[in-house]
């Protein structure tokens, strides 16, 4: 295995590695878990440079090849999330749609090239899932994500986000995604979305599912997300 | 009388020699402080060498003296009359000038103990509860702010000053000191102040 | 009934035998005594409650490590800057504990320490740190609080500088592996961002979680570091804050 470098030199590429399986003594090993893909040529007119760096400056909070991080708060994996997905988050951001001071100042500064850029580095990444969350109710996870919950009208999950998770266009990928940040959206939903009612906007579609699901179903379906490649 | 005028041209012919007095600090520390404390203030056991010790130290320990906060015997005995007349302004000169003259190793302790002085100072020992000391008084035993500086001083003072604390005298010393000292043994207080003495 | 703190220990042991002294000069002596003798069983119920968990190991290892890191284990500024353990999460410092033994942060004072600690007295210890919230040392310029505040808080995202409470807490008050800041030693924290690669992740065979701030603390200049280190050194979040180590 090749020796591990964290001070790239802006401009190099990122090289592939695979993380050594069982490794996640401590969390630092999980979180080191080194997947770097080969980025698409910088799109627009944003120097690479410039590009790479502001990818870092992402990094820094949301893990290691965007794979997500526990902070103080869970950050979430944005490492292959449909570009659509995450320009409508980012302008949700800065339209106070969706509340978070931290996610604010950083969409506020963002030019559309660079949105760009960023969005389809993040698309191709590709890091295995941090995992880490309780296992002991996967499989009533994967049943409501692929059957929902005809009692509480709930729809299966994978008739907008795909049999995989993967997402498509606005709606988000879930495959892999941190136990504790889909646990923590689908509780409070409704606090942090949507939150300019003179603007309604597609997170109004998760509301009454959000709503229905109860705890133990929502941890469930969290868990088995979790693990998903 | 005779004795008393040789001992007295001879200690003024040899503060000149040292230190032609021109300010006021120093004209007051030749006329009384280097009579017990040695020519350049490098310490006459049993008073300690003051050259190049931390000035926030000795400004304090002066107010200490002057309050009777630090009360051990030698204290009382010498200091505390010694430091009555030394006002704040004073003290705060004298102490800037005491830290502008040069250390001098006292050089008196027992060499073959040098070895586990260094150990518990520069290591501590972690498995007796003996925190290095390096920490707080810096590697070469020169001290900071208002932690005193330990290297050069004589052994009998350093063993002393530990032993002090261990009889009780818990007045006018830095908090965690009178743990540090409750954890040494005789013989490792021997050999940190033998090891100390030659300490530049 | 929550066991008091060392330190509240030892200033109510204090009081109340400051209280007995007093008793027993001025009250007379028959009196005096009785008084006297109820106070002596009282400090020793409060010294007994504290200590009723800790064996005598552990106490003696506790008093070791306040020799430096301060009475509270609220750091102290000796020759070179101590830091504040107190509040500190455990798994944080089992973390550190851990590196300096594998060399991966270098102290070659920290290397011995952690050497003499099982891992019994390392749970006893960092639950023990864990559960103090003595007042911040302080002594940071104040006039930088502010500027640090803003960096902490919204990081500079026009230069790329992640906000600390992303993953510190809005209270840097730390979580899991992620250190609190809150209260810790301006001098310390100084020399630790601008000496990051110097001293943490040393061992390039076993890359550690030192990586995460790396690009952090490169990214910060000196001022922006030194806003920063005044601002967590002033914080002092109450016990219930959430994160906060209870």
């Amino acid at each position: 295995m090749k020796p591990m470098n964290f001070r790239r030199p802006q401009g190099q590429h990122r090289s592939t590695f695979r993380s050594p399986a069982g490794t996640a003594l401590i969390l630092p090993a999980a979180v080191l878990a080194l997947s770097f893909s080969s980025p698409a040529a910088a799109q627009g007119n944003v120097p690479k440079a410039e590009a790479d760096a502001k990818l870092r400056y992402c990094e820094v909070c949301h893990g290691v090849s965007a794979q997500g991080f526990h902070g103080y708060y869970p950050i979430p994996r944005l490492a292959g999330q449909p570009t659509e997905y995450l320009k409508n988050q980012l302008q949700a951001f800065v339209e106070h749609r969706r509340t978070s001071n931290i996610m604010f100042n950083v969409g506020h500064v963002l030019s559309p090239a660079m949105i760009d850029a960023l969005t389809t580095d993040f698309n191709q990444l590709n890091p295995k899932p941090l995992g880490g969350a309780p296992k002991e109710n996967i499989d009533e996870g994967k049943n409501i994500f692929e059957n929902g919950v005809a009692a509480g009208n709930v729809p299966a999950c994978a008739s907008c986000h795909g049999p995989q998770a993967k997402g498509n266009g606005p709606f988000p990928r879930l495959a892999g995604q941190l136990y504790d940040y889909i646990t923590a959206k689908l509780t409070n939903w409704e606090k942090e979305r949507g939150q300019n009612p003179a603007q309604p906007d597609i997170s109004a579609v998760m509301q009454p599912i959000a709503h229905s699901l109860t705890q133990p179903q929502i941890k469930a379906v969290a868990a088995y997300l979790s693990y998903l490649e | 009388m005779r004795g008393n005028g040789l001992k007295a041209a001879v200690l003024i012919a040899f503060c000149w020699i040292y230190h032609p007095a021109t300010s006021d600090a120093e004209v007051l520390a030749v006329r009384n402080c280097n009579w017990c404390h040695g020519g350049s203030a490098s310490g006459y056991p049993p008073a300690p060498a003051l050259a190049a010790q931390r000035p926030q130290y000795v400004e304090k320990q002066l107010a200490n003296f002057r309050t009777h906060t630090r009360d051990n015997p030698f204290a009382r005995q010498y200091m505390w009359g010694a430091a009555r007349n030394v006002d704040a302004q004073s003290a705060r000169e004298l102490a800037l000038y005491f830290a502008s003259l040069p250390p001098r190793a006292a050089s008196d302790g027992v060499p073959g103990l040098v070895g586990v002085g260094r150990t518990i100072y520069q290591e501590g020992m972690p498995e007796a509860n003996i925190v290095a000391c390096v920490v707080c008084h810096g590697p070469n035993g020169e001290g900071v702010r208002d932690i005193p500086r330990l290297g050069g001083l004589d052994s009998t003072y350093l063993k002393r000053r530990l032993e002090q604390w261990n009889q009780g005298y818990h007045a006018a010393v830095g908090p965690p000191m009178i743990s540090i000292a409750s954890k040494l043994s005789d013989d490792q207080i021997e050999a940190l102040a033998s090891y100390l003495s030659f300490v530049k | 009934m929550r066991a008091l703190n060392s330190l509240q220990a030892e200033r109510t042991s204090r009081t109340l035998v400051r209280a007995a002294t007093w008793t027993l000069r001025s009250v007379g002596s028959r009196v005096g005594l009785a008084a006297g003798a109820l106070t002596i069983v009282l400090v020793g119920a409060v010294s007994a409650q504290h200590r009723i968990s800790l064996s005598g190991d552990i106490q003696a290892k506790i008093s070791y490590c306040k020799d430096c890191h301060g009475v509270s284990a609220q750091g102290f500024n000796g020759y070179y800057p101590i830091p504040r353990l107190a509040g500190q999460q455990p798994e944080y410092i089992e973390n550190q504990l851990r590196a300096f033994i594998e060399h991966r942060r270098t102290n070659n004072i920290m290397f011995n320490v952690a050497h003499s600690l099982s891992p019994a007295m390392i749970n006893a210890l960092t639950a023990h740190f864990a559960s103090l919230n003595p007042p911040p040392i302080g002594g940071a310029p104040r006039r930088l609080v502010a500027t640090g505040r803003k960096i902490f808080e919204d990081g500079m995202p026009e230069v790329n500088i992640a906000a600390c409470a992303a993953c510190h807490g809005p209270e840097a008050t730390g979580s899991g592996q992620i250190p609190r800041l809150a209260g810790q030693l301006y001098p310390y924290m100084l020399k630790t961002l601008n000496n990051w690669d110097k001293e943490r992740g040393r061992n390039p065979t076993v890359p550690d979680a030192a990586a995460i701030m790396s690009p952090v603390a490169h990214s910060l200049n000196r001022s922006q570091i030194e806003a920063v280190a005044a601002f967590v050194s002033t914080l002092r979040p109450p016990r219930g804050t959430p994160n906060t180590v209870q």
